[in-house]
């Protein structure tokens, strides 16, 4: 069910590491971002090709609070109220968010356009709080005015998951790259010149 | 008193995270010195002689950890903690946001110093645009010859591959970042043995902060004995501040240690916003014990802020003013914690649950007087028993504002509301 595109990145991904199962991480984002979200099938696709079990990228994939089991709506938006930001103002950020989208945290609109959750999770914008990311994007010192126009801005934007920054097309393997790591002996220590 | 700035010097140069504005401050000359001139272990000594100790939390000497690694044993691994989820803290961000280019340069030192090929960035998921920044100036680097194979026409290679996350605080954990990286769920290992001896792929391997590592391009240029000269006997150096809360400008800072937390206040930060006055502070991160306005002379010394019972961990300071409700704090704080859990051990596992449970009702003002005495139990069932740090930090912060702010959390009891903010609380599912 993959693109060819997502299966070169998962492909890709594998060389990179010297067992092929640190690729689940960097292939379950590859998934995410062509689908938006991570269906069972294409768990099971990614499994096929890093010759695991579906099980043991399911396990993986249940514990990282990233990955979505279901599928969100075109934007996510993440706002945090972890102590920092809730010092300056977070929960009268999400209730603005709520009210204005008119659904609970953790919920998709009716129109498909937006998921959001409030996160306890800090999000590391503490100097720039009350904050919350859309789309992954960090937008910092919110104000009900502020997040109006950055729901409008957001909601004229492509999905998330289907336009992707351009630099996801994964770079070739550099042809400069150390062939991968072996148990004999150590490189040469020795200082050049 | 000015800011000391060192890791922080070039921060505002346009086009900084560009390779060609980078060299044209200097940029690679110390990673050029480092393999024209010196050898992996004179590296090693210089690290040992500038007293640096690991930004991430736990402060432990850099050159110790890496005098650790076995000798003779390949290959070894170098991890770059970039998972920083803690609490109030957002200097690594920074860092990485600002000046990318030093934090590979200090990466690509480290792996020469410790003999290692391959170095895996861990970068926390959350932190998207920043890994698509690292990658682009890794690509940057291996293509002017600062990555790969016989890098500066030296016999030494490298790679460094950036690795993103997936959202768990507890993959900052070295443990559980290289069990993440390994692609297993994110859980603390056993130590020892220490990653050290037995670490990623079973290898020696070394995990380091990205601020630890990003102060390396300056020992090397400059010396240990230069560094050592910044900051206190025992906390040598410069730290990025990561400052929030009620003050005027939030923000991160850097300063020479042992420069007294006052002045990080009131001339960086501003002082407290809105004419307010300061009732509490945590120095360290979301961990972190609180600490009070009489503590605000005490030195940024990692030594001295442990004696008055707390940490600067993580280097992140949250400001409160007299409106905040101690209760509230710690809630949220518990409820981190509860969320992160990763579920290896009961008493974390469970405790967090029940310590999350407890808060809320404390603070909606339902809870008795006997259920503070239950918090403390859960807590003292916690600290010191769980599998990783993470369990037993789960309870510092809670238990010192309690102990600072007993009469506040008394007041809570049977309250029906918060009695600092008046707000009613909706109570959690099941804790009625």
């Amino acid at each position: 069910m993959l693109a060819a595109q997502t299966r070169a990145e998962i492909e890709h991904a594998r060389g990179r590491y010297p067992h092929p199962r640190s690729a689940i991480l960097p292939s379950l984002w590859a998934v995410q971002h062509e689908l938006g979200w991570l269906p069972p099938e294409a768990m099971a696709e990614v499994a096929e090709l890093l010759g695991l079990a579906p099980s043991e990228v399911q396990a993986v994939a249940t514990f990282y609070s990233m990955y979505f089991k279901r599928p969100p709506g075109r934007h996510h938006i993440l706002v945090c109220v972890n102590a920092a930001c809730a010092l300056r103002g977070a929960d009268e950020t999400a209730a603005h968010i709520e009210q204005r989208l008119g659904c609970p945290s953790g919920t998709t609109t009716a129109d498909g356009m937006f998921t959001w959750e409030s996160t306890i999770e800090c999000l590391g914008g503490c100097g720039g709080a009350p904050m919350m990311q859309v789309d992954h994007h960090f937008e910092e010192h919110l104000t009900p005015q502020r997040i109006d126009t950055i729901l409008a801005r957001v909601a004229a934007q492509p999905a998330a998951h289907r336009d992707g920054p351009p630099s996801r097309v994964p770079n070739p393997p550099a042809a400069n790259t150390p062939p991968p790591p072996t148990a004999e002996g150590p490189p040469s220590a020795g200082a050049a010149g | 008193m000015a800011e000391y700035k060192l890791l922080t010097k070039d921060i505002g140069v346009e086009g900084l995270q560009t390779l060609p504005v980078y060299e044209r401050r200097g940029g690679y000359q110390a990673l050029r010195t480092a393999l024209r001139d010196r050898t992996p272990d004179e590296i090693i000594e210089q690290v040992k002689i500038s007293g640096l100790r690991g930004r991430g939390g736990a402060g432990f000497p850099t050159g110790t950890k890496w005098s650790f690694l076995p000798r003779d044993v390949f290959p070894r691994y170098l991890c770059i903690n970039a998972d920083e989820s803690e609490p109030g803290c957002f200097k690594d961000r920074y860092l990485i946001d600002e000046n990318p280019h030093q934090l590979i340069e200090g990466i690509v030192i480290a792996a020469y110093a410790l003999q290692v090929q391959h170095a895996f960035l861990y970068i926390r998921g959350e932190y998207h645009d920043q890994r698509l920044l690292l990658e682009r100036c890794v690509e940057e680097a291996r293509a002017a010859g600062y990555i790969g194979e016989r890098i500066l026409g030296s016999d030494f290679g490298c790679d460094v591959i950036v690795h993103g996350g997936a959202g768990a605080y507890i993959c900052g954990e070295e443990t559980a970042l290289i069990d993440s990286l390994e692609g297993f769920r994110g859980q603390p290992r056993l130590k020892p043995p220490f990653p050290a001896v037995k670490g990623l792929y079973g290898k020696p391997t070394v995990v380091n902060n990205v601020e630890t590592l990003s102060n390396l391009p300056h020992i090397v240029s400059r010396g240990g004995e230069w560094f050592k000269a910044i900051g206190t006997e025992r906390s040598t150096g410069t730290r990025v501040w990561c400052c929030s809360g009620h003050i005027e400008r939030p923000g991160c800072y850097e300063m020479e240690l042992g420069r007294p937390i006052r002045e990080l206040f009131e001339e960086h930060c501003g002082g407290m916003w809105k004419g307010r006055s300061l009732k509490a502070f945590q120095p360290g991160g979301g961990s972190m014990q609180v600490l009070l306005p009489e503590h605000l002379d005490l030195p940024l010394d990692m030594d001295a802020v442990m004696k008055a019972g707390s940490s600067l961990g993580a280097g992140a300071m949250m400001f409160m003013d007299e409106t905040t409700c101690l209760v509230n704090v710690s809630m949220r704080l518990v409820d981190f914690y509860h969320h992160e859990s990763c579920g290896k051990c009961a008493p974390c596992r469970e405790g967090t649950y029940f310590e999350s449970q407890l808060m809320h009702r404390l603070e909606a003002g339902v809870a008795t007087l006997d259920e503070l005495d239950t918090l403390k139990d859960i807590c003292a069932n916690m600290d010191g028993k769980c599998f990783c740090p993470l369990g037993d930090t789960a309870t510092w912060f809670v238990m010192s504002a309690y102990r600072h702010f007993r009469a506040e959390f008394e007041a809570h009891c049977g309250a029906g509301a918060c009695p600092v903010t008046g707000a009613h609380r909706p109570l959690l599912a099941g804790t009625a």
